[in-house]
């Protein structure tokens, strides 16, 4: 369904207080109305499973600003060159077809009383059901010096894109020697392997173009995912060019200094030629703004339908909600996008509900052809989403199991993707 | 069924595992105040240091004699070499009877002898080593069990919107219109091969990891859902 072919209505009694008539509500006629914010790994799939399993009962409505989304997953392989930024790069044609209204907007406020979302442009979008998938932000001053103003001098590239774009070229500017330094997020965060595969990337690129510069985690937790898969492939692919400072030797006390390009760990200045700052992380703002997060800025859901724990009408997914032991990923978010895909529909009209079932799986790749991989179960108790089974890939594998491990996440990169954007 | 029994060698149908509810380990704050019968030798939690016994932060998942700086009795050494590590069903069998685990083990407890009192300090514990929000790989915080199905469901045979529903968490890696890169495709796969293919990992007999987890959890019923749904798979 295309923006033409959406019905625009009057704005009813009801509605009038909150909307103007430079605000026209989008409506559609008598039929259930799901609002669904942010276009990544949870909220396309939510979009897209309802709107497909509901076959034309539910109206179901996207609001993404970006028209073209770049997946976190596999961004660090573009900064190795291992794929190019239009293989990460997805629009929301597949979704549209697939009969969701895509609103290329920005949410700036959820009504919660009256169910009503307002956007940027003023437009209002009623919902019986809302569905808040808008990932991360960062934590003001959780790196004392920087701040998102800073993002230029000294790029997070934790959300894909210009971003991702910057750091890469930054590595590449980087002087024969220089250093590369990233400063690590506590937990929790968004892709706990995330950063040591990014560093696995680094190495790589620089392994090539620029072998005596050295590359510096600082970093505030005592360990980290895959952490003995990771410092194995270290000293093996890349010896002696990365090190690591963890909170025993100050890695978490950390201050930076954008306009010098230093770094300060535990009062010891260091001159730097690239700074890779990841900060402190919360759910996305409209999250906050709704009123559905809790003091550490998570949103709190219930297990078994990812619905807010303060407010039934909300599902929240993906890296925002606070669920419990599923770690925050694109794959965690895709599979519990389809969890609340099927509540919604139970909820709005009578589908048959099953019982929650989670999974995720986390690729990595250290190096050419070098891929691990850790993945777990999950069901849904009462407290949290809980986990019940395992596996993790063993250090000293086989070369040939871990080019198979490599081609796997790529075949999983087509798989979620498409199970995403149609 | 015949015909599967055949083609694995032996009786699957009896190894289905029961059905009951899903568990978390126990009850954490029982397990607090039973706690109190080990606090006089080991600590836990924030600042814990080592005393008559080790420290219990992070203990799921560590080697048995694992913590540098602690005099292990030579036992718990030797036990260690050989590769035990404390996970929940090796911290079972040694709260219940420490000495018939680790025979000459310096830990003086008689043991928990009721099953519930263990799983409740263990829950507790739990509290005490990395989540896996934070490390995927950390040890589960719950007990591997079958999903708690309404058994009406459960009698319902081949269901295909079951079988459609339970798909959308194969279609995360395997693409329906029948793509093969990488992962294998399982669209329009005949039933039987379906049927029997999981199975096989399910009794982890085909050996990759991520299968294997998939269809361990997944029932008779389960499977043969997924099945009739991907042989008919339009797309």
């Amino acid at each position: 369904m295309t923006l033409n072919r959406r019905h625009f209505l009057a704005a009813t009694a009801a509605a009038t207080a909150t909307a103007s008539l430079s605000a026209p509500m989008l409506r559609a006629q008598g039929k259930p109305r799901v609002v669904v914010i942010g276009g990544g790994a949870g909220g396309a799939t939510a979009a897209r499973y309802i709107a497909k399993d509901s076959q034309g009962a539910i109206d179901v409505t996207l609001v993404e600003p970006s028209r073209t989304y770049f997946t976190c997953f596999f961004s660090n392989l573009y900064m190795a060159g291992f794929t190019g930024l239009e293989d990460i790069a997805h629009t929301y044609g597949g979704l549209a077809v697939g009969g969701v209204n895509v609103v290329h907007d920005w949410a700036t406020g959820v009504d919660r009383d009256t169910r009503m979302v307002t956007l940027a442009s003023g437009a209002v979008l009623p919902y019986d059901r809302l569905i808040l998938s808008p990932g991360i932000d960062f934590v003001e001053g959780a790196v004392p010096g920087w701040s998102v103003a800073a993002q230029n001098a000294m790029p997070h590239a934790y959300k894909a894109g210009s971003q991702t774009q910057l750091l890469k070229a930054q590595i590449a500017a980087m002087p024969e020697g220089g250093t590369f330094a990233m400063i690590a997020p506590p937990n929790p965060y968004r892709c706990p392997p995330g950063p040591y595969e990014r560093v696995s990337m680094v190495a790589h690129v620089l392994s090539q173009s620029n072998p005596t510069a050295k590359i510096l985690i600082v970093d505030p937790k005592e360990n980290f995912s895959k952490q003995g898969l990771f410092e194995e492939g270290w000293e093996h692919h890349y010896p002696g060019m990365i090190s690591r400072i963890g909170p025993d030797f100050g890695g978490d006390v950390v201050e930076v200094r954008p306009d010098s390009m230093e770094i300060v760990i535990d009062g010891e200045v260091e001159k730097v030629d690239v700074a890779n700052v990841i900060p402190a992380q919360k759910a996305g703002r409209i999250a906050e703004l709704a009123g559905i997060t809790n003091d550490a800025g998570w949103a709190p859901v219930i297990p078994a339908t990812m619905q807010s724990r303060m407010d039934e009408n909300i599902h929240v997914l993906g890296d925002a909600s606070q669920q419990g032991d599923m770690p925050k990923s694109g794959f965690s978010a895709n599979s519990q996008a389809k969890v609340a895909a099927m509540a919604v529909r139970g909820a709005l009209t009578g589908s048959k509900v099953f019982p929650a079932r989670f999974s995720n799986t986390c690729w990595s790749l250290i190096a050419t052809d070098d891929g691990v991989k850790v993945g777990a179960s999950y069901q849904a108790t009462d407290e949290k989403i809980a986990k019940v089974d395992g596996f993790i890939s063993q250090t000293g594998e086989d070369a040939n199991l871990r080019k198979a491990t490599y081609e796997e996440s790529l075949g999983w990169y087509a798989g979620i993707t498409a199970d995403m954007f149609g | 069924m015949a015909r599967l029994c055949l083609l694995l060698g032996f009786t699957l149908g009896l190894l289905a595992p029961g059905a009951h509810a899903a568990g978390q380990i126990g009850d954490a704050s029982r397990g607090q105040t039973l706690f109190s019968q080990c606090s006089g030798c080991h600590q836990v939690g924030a600042g814990a240091i080592n005393r008559v016994g080790p420290h219990l932060n992070n203990i799921y998942g560590r080697p048995a004699a694992g913590l540098d700086g602690f005099a292990y009795s030579k036992s718990m050494v030797r036990a260690g070499a050989d590769g035990l590590v404390w996970h929940l069903d090796t911290i079972d069998a040694y709260l219940e009877n420490p000495r018939a685990l680790v025979s000459r083990t310096r830990m003086s407890f008689r043991g928990f002898s009721d099953p519930q009192d263990r799983a409740d300090v263990m829950a507790y514990l739990r509290r005490f080593t990395a989540s896996p929000q934070d490390i995927p790989e950390a040890e589960p915080t719950a007990r591997a069990d079958l999903p708690d199905l309404d058994p009406a469901i459960l009698a319902i045979e081949g269901d295909p919107d079951y079988g459609a529903y339970l798909s959308s968490e194969c279609s995360t890696c395997h693409q329906r219109d029948g793509g093969d890169a990488g992962i294998p495709a399982i669209t329009l796969w005949p039933e039987e091969d379906f049927v029997v293919a999981m199975h096989a990992y399910k009794q982890k007999l085909r050996p990759h990891p991520v299968m294997q987890m998939m269809a361990g959890r997944l029932s008779d019923e389960e499977i043969a859902a997924l099945a009739a749904y991907f042989a008919r798979l339009e797309e």
